[in-house]
């Protein structure tokens, strides 16, 4: 079934179920901010490195957005995503340039640690951060213009599709590249790789950077959304949900992490009104998925190809 | 004939193994070189250290007469020298395709934004290559799911894709069919003369060695036991009684 196609008619979908359920617009929202932040983790998976710290750039676009507003008085939707996503991108830069070099299991918790770090200090930074009552964040104007709350919750509903139909066409771009393509290729040979003239490290570094900045952009849309920002944001657990949506929805292709993360969201929202035991739905739904979707949910709508990612 | 690579008084030690024991060695410009020697008297731990993987504990590696002993292999296949291993070094999880297009687009670095792998010129060229090896039809094949012999042929395609100045080949005919041995030296060698590119292969088999190359180096214990001509160093008796005798 042709790709394309299929990708707009589901957000047709989701704009469509919004209209006969306002209230999913908000979880929706949130659902596409998670999404970007996995998509960004599914980006190392290729590459064969698991982030379980990836929430500290959610953390890092939300808390950049809220204190944008807070110390200098920016409101604009575009500023603050564009403030976001910088800071992200330098933060990934950064920590990247440190993590890796490691692989595996040391990758992994390298991440969780100075993401238990950066949860640590925006906990304890009263002053600054608000520490565990976190920082309000305003409603933010669009293009100078101050709508209601309602307004400004449907345009950043939509602006979150949009943020997901870019950051998807220049992901699948970037796989295709040939750093796309050396970064699958790092997973199964970073010998040859070497010897082929190209710096493992570099490649890594530009996919962590990458992935930061997705996960960041999400963080910002999540902030301005619920229009609070906690430390919890960077908490190892959220992480791990962010890796457990990447893998639930899929990772051969760009459309897993949004599937993964909008089922995910929406199972949360629906079993939450039943149980509180919601958590056991969502594992008893990942375990069908590990057991009978090894492709993830996205395999049901895009069969494997040659070459794919398991 | 002016040389390309110049190894001088190379050591290096792993525990009580002296793998390289004061090894000076050169390799001209369109030269074809062979090492021979018995398994384990340090052959492919000379290609280590020509390519950068592992750094002698004493001595100097030159290309052109400048060092590159100090340099990371990515560096060093910059400068022009290839390597294709012993063991087979693929992209498993990819196409035999995007092996060879991975391996052609390095030559022009990775930071093509905006470009995609699969363009018709690095497809072009990659299916030329495929096809000198009979490869063609491998193209479309996970490189996992090639048998044994294949993946050696990938191997030295990839390095060939780099276009080199040198090529160091470690046993390129080991996992081929005794059939196509000399098929396959006929093409890497015809190939390799028309692009003037140097080579360097560990070989084991003498009749290989004694086809195609220029000179032979002989190795024994981290050492050059003997060099010269195929037909004059397989005279040596101290190289039949040693070397041919195991090699």
């Amino acid at each position: 079934m042709p790709l394309l196609p299929l990708a707009g008619g589901a957000i047709i979908a989701l704009v469509a179920a919004t209209f006969a359920f306002p209230w999913l617009e908000f979880v929706l929202t949130l659902a596409i901010a998670k999404g970007l932040a996995a998509l960004g983790v599914a980006i190392l998976l290729r590459g064969g490195l698991i982030s379980i710290g990836h929430a500290m750039f959610f953390a890092i676009g939300a808390y950049a957005t809220a204190f944008a507003m807070r110390d200098f008085g920016i409101t604009d939707v575009f500023a603050l995503i564009l403030i976001s996503a910088v800071i992200s991108l330098a933060a990934g830069l950064l920590i990247g340039v440190y993590v890796v070099r490691y692989r595996a299991i040391f990758f992994a918790m390298l991440n969780l640690a100075i993401s238990m770090v950066l949860f640590s200090l925006l906990s304890k930074f009263y002053g600054v951060t608000g520490g565990t009552d976190g920082l309000r964040v305003g409603t933010p104007t669009v293009l100078g213009m101050v709508l209601e709350a309602k307004a400004v919750a449907t345009f950043l509903f939509y602006a979150s599709i949009a943020a997901m139909v870019l950051a998807g066409f220049a992901v699948n771009a970037y796989f295709k590249s040939p750093l796309g393509e050396a970064l699958s290729a790092v997973h199964t040979n970073e010998i040859r790789l070497e010897y082929l003239g190209i710096p493992v490290r570099g490649v890594l570094l530009i996919a962590y950077g990458l992935s930061a900045l997705l996960a960041g952009i999400g963080g910002t849309f999540a902030a301005m959304t619920i229009g609070h920002v906690l430390p919890d944001m960077a908490y190892w657990t959220d992480s791990g949900h962010l890796v457990l949506v990447a893998v639930l929805g899929g990772i051969s292709g760009i459309g897993g992490p949004f599937v993964g993360a909008v089922f995910l969201e929406l199972v949360h929202t629906l079993a939450a009104g039943v149980t509180d035991a919601w958590n056991m739905i969502v594992g008893t739904a990942l375990l069908g998925v590990i057991f009978f979707m090894p492709k993830g949910l996205i395999g049901f709508i895009r069969p494997a190809k040659k070459g794919d990612a398991a | 004939m002016t040389v390309l690579l110049e190894a001088k008084n190379l050591h290096i030690t792993f525990g009580a193994v002296k793998a390289a024991n004061g090894v000076d060695l050169h390799i001209d410009e369109g030269e074809f070189l062979a090492i021979i020697g018995p398994n384990g008297s340090g052959k492919t731990t000379f290609l280590n250290l020509c390519t950068g993987y592992i750094r002698p504990s004493e001595g100097e590696v030159y290309l052109d007469g400048k060092p590159i002993t100090r340099l990371p292999p990515r560096t060093i296949a910059r400068k022009g020298i290839a390597r294709a291993f012993q063991i087979p070094q693929l992209f498993l999880d990819q196409t035999v395709l995007t092996n060879l297009m991975l391996a052609i687009a390095s030559r022009e670095g990775l930071w093509q934004m905006g470009k995609a792998l699969d363009r018709p010129a690095y497809r072009d060229e990659a299916m030329a290559l495929l096809a000198m090896f009979n490869l063609a039809d491998c193209a479309p094949t996970l490189a996992s799911t090639l048998p044994e012999g294949r993946r050696k042929l990938v191997d030295i395609a990839i390095a060939l894709a780099l276009k080199p100045r040198l090529v160091l080949l470690d046993e390129p005919t080991s996992g081929v069919s005794a059939l196509e041995r000399f098929a396959l030296m006929e093409t890497l060698m015809g190939a390799l003369r028309q692009a003037k590119v140097s080579a360097l292969f560990v070989e084991h088999d003498m009749d290989v060695v004694e086809r195609y190359a220029d000179r032979v180096v002989v190795w024994e214990a981290g050492r050059v036991m003997a060099e010269g001509k195929p037909e004059t160093v397989f005279k040596d008796a101290r190289v039949i009684e040693n070397v041919i005798g195991v090699a």
